[in-house]
């Protein structure tokens, strides 16, 4: 064993492009890891004035159980917030423009100015082949990427539509560079009772969330890094 | 005169809704005559189905003969006054219908889409089923589930909150619990 070892050491320092890509390799690799490991820790430095929020909305209940969480976090320590859509998905927006609006009526004038509203392309629709999606799945990173660059939140709050896979990918990659280091938060759909969405799934395995939250019991028993929050509907 | 205003007291209507999706078997499983029989013979008065993207039409019926009365529409912006004056809703299995009619504390028979390919929507409406809330149908099972349902099964629903989801977002963010 020792003797192999040795000898392997001996043939990447024998060639120095190997021994570089070996650093590299380990660097970002211990980068990453200790992101992972940072992540689900609550920050603990002086409290924040307030947070840039990224809030993902999505048809087929999302919209409607993220609303719910806001209505239940104070506006102005999560502002300004940018609310994001898929682009063939028209009612979410229009529904979250309603509630910042009765925000105003009750704030006066305001908390408007502090929401945005922005729509980001699905990388698949429905039905479409695979082929094209390869084309459109590379237009969609790119523009959840620009959208990303652009807004740098501290704060994404995400429950499961597909299109907030790109997003958490691209804010935890921005932890490991360092460009900007943000808490992701997932709350599972009220839908999900026995197994985790895709999105859901993919998040947990890979660390990317800070907290995870399910809506039923029997998720957190199979997922036990989960916080159980009980319906929010 | 007296007649009508009799007629509008005692209006029982099953309102039947589809959403946004395509559900044909549904609004098929409804508009057979064994299925309005048995409605009619549980009381019920009208039949209204929102038929959403579906290519079925169901019959329409003024209910001249004394059976039920039976109408229809596509779409509408808001199903919430179709719901609150219905007296038994018949939903697929969307979240949004789903919690809509047990706030409303509405009697309520979710019929699971078996054509749907993730079809993870059939948990939510079998573990609420579990819990007495509604009654889990399919399209073929429904005309059996309404001829033995017993509505004073059902359990009322308490409508959760995100306040310990709020709680512990602020608390991880470090902002003070008020």
């Amino acid at each position: 064993m020792e003797k192999g070892n040795g000898c392997c050491f001996s043939a990447m320092t024998s060639n120095p492009t190997i021994l570089v890509l070996v650093t590299i390799i380990t660097v970002i690799l211990t980068r990453v890891l200790y992101i992972m490991y940072q992540s689900g820790k609550p920050l603990h430095n002086t409290a924040p004035q307030s947070v840039s929020t990224l809030i993902v909305l999505g048809s087929g209940g999302h919209t409607a159980e993220m609303l719910n969480l806001l209505s239940m976090l104070q506006k102005d320590r999560f502002t300004p917030r940018f609310y994001i859509a898929a682009a063939t998905d028209n009612m979410s927006l229009q529904k979250a423009h309603l509630m910042e609006k009765s925000l105003v009526d009750m704030t006066g004038g305001e908390a408007l100015e502090s929401a945005q509203f922005m729509q980001i392309y699905r990388s698949r629709e429905v039905g479409q082949s695979y082929i094209t999606s390869v084309v459109t799945t590379i237009i969609a990173i790119a523009h959840a990427l620009w959208i990303m660059i652009k807004i740098r939140p501290q704060v994404i709050l995400c429950n499961g539509p597909g299109t907030c896979l790109p997003l958490c990918v691209i804010a935890f990659l921005f932890k490991v560079v360092g460009i900007r280091w943000s808490s992701t938060f997932y709350v599972e759909s009220i839908a999900r009772v026995r197994r985790l969405s895709l999105s859901g799934l993919l998040l947990y395995k890979l660390h990317m969330a800070d907290q995870f939250f399910v809506q039923w019991p029997q998720l957190q028993k199979k997922y036990p890094r989960a916080h159980y929050v009980g319906c929010l509907m | 005169m007296g007649d009508s205003d009799d007629g509008i007291k005692s209006e029982r209507t099953v309102f039947v809704t589809v959403g946004t999706t395509c559900f044909d078997a549904l609004v098929k499983a409804v508009d057979t005559q064994e299925f309005k029989k048995e409605l009619s013979a549980r009381g019920y008065t009208h039949l209204l189905i929102q038929m959403g993207r579906g290519s079925y039409f169901p019959k329409k019926s003024t209910g001249e003969d004394g059976s039920l009365v039976v109408d229809y529409f596509i779409f509408s912006s808001s199903i919430a006054d179709n719901l609150r004056s219905a007296s038994l809703v018949i939903s697929h299995a969307g979240s949004g219908s789903i919690f809509e009619t047990l706030r409303l504390r509405k009697p309520l028979i979710v019929v699971v889409n078996e054509d749907l390919m993730d079809n993870h929507q059939s948990e939510l409406a079998e573990e609420l089923a579990e819990r007495k809330h509604l009654f889990c149908a399919h399209p073929q099972t429904l005309f059996q589930t309404v001829a033995s349902m017993n509505l004073e099964s059902l359990l009322p629903y308490h409508p959760g909150d995100a306040a310990p989801v709020a709680k512990l977002i602020n608390r991880f963010l470090g902002f003070p619990d008020d």
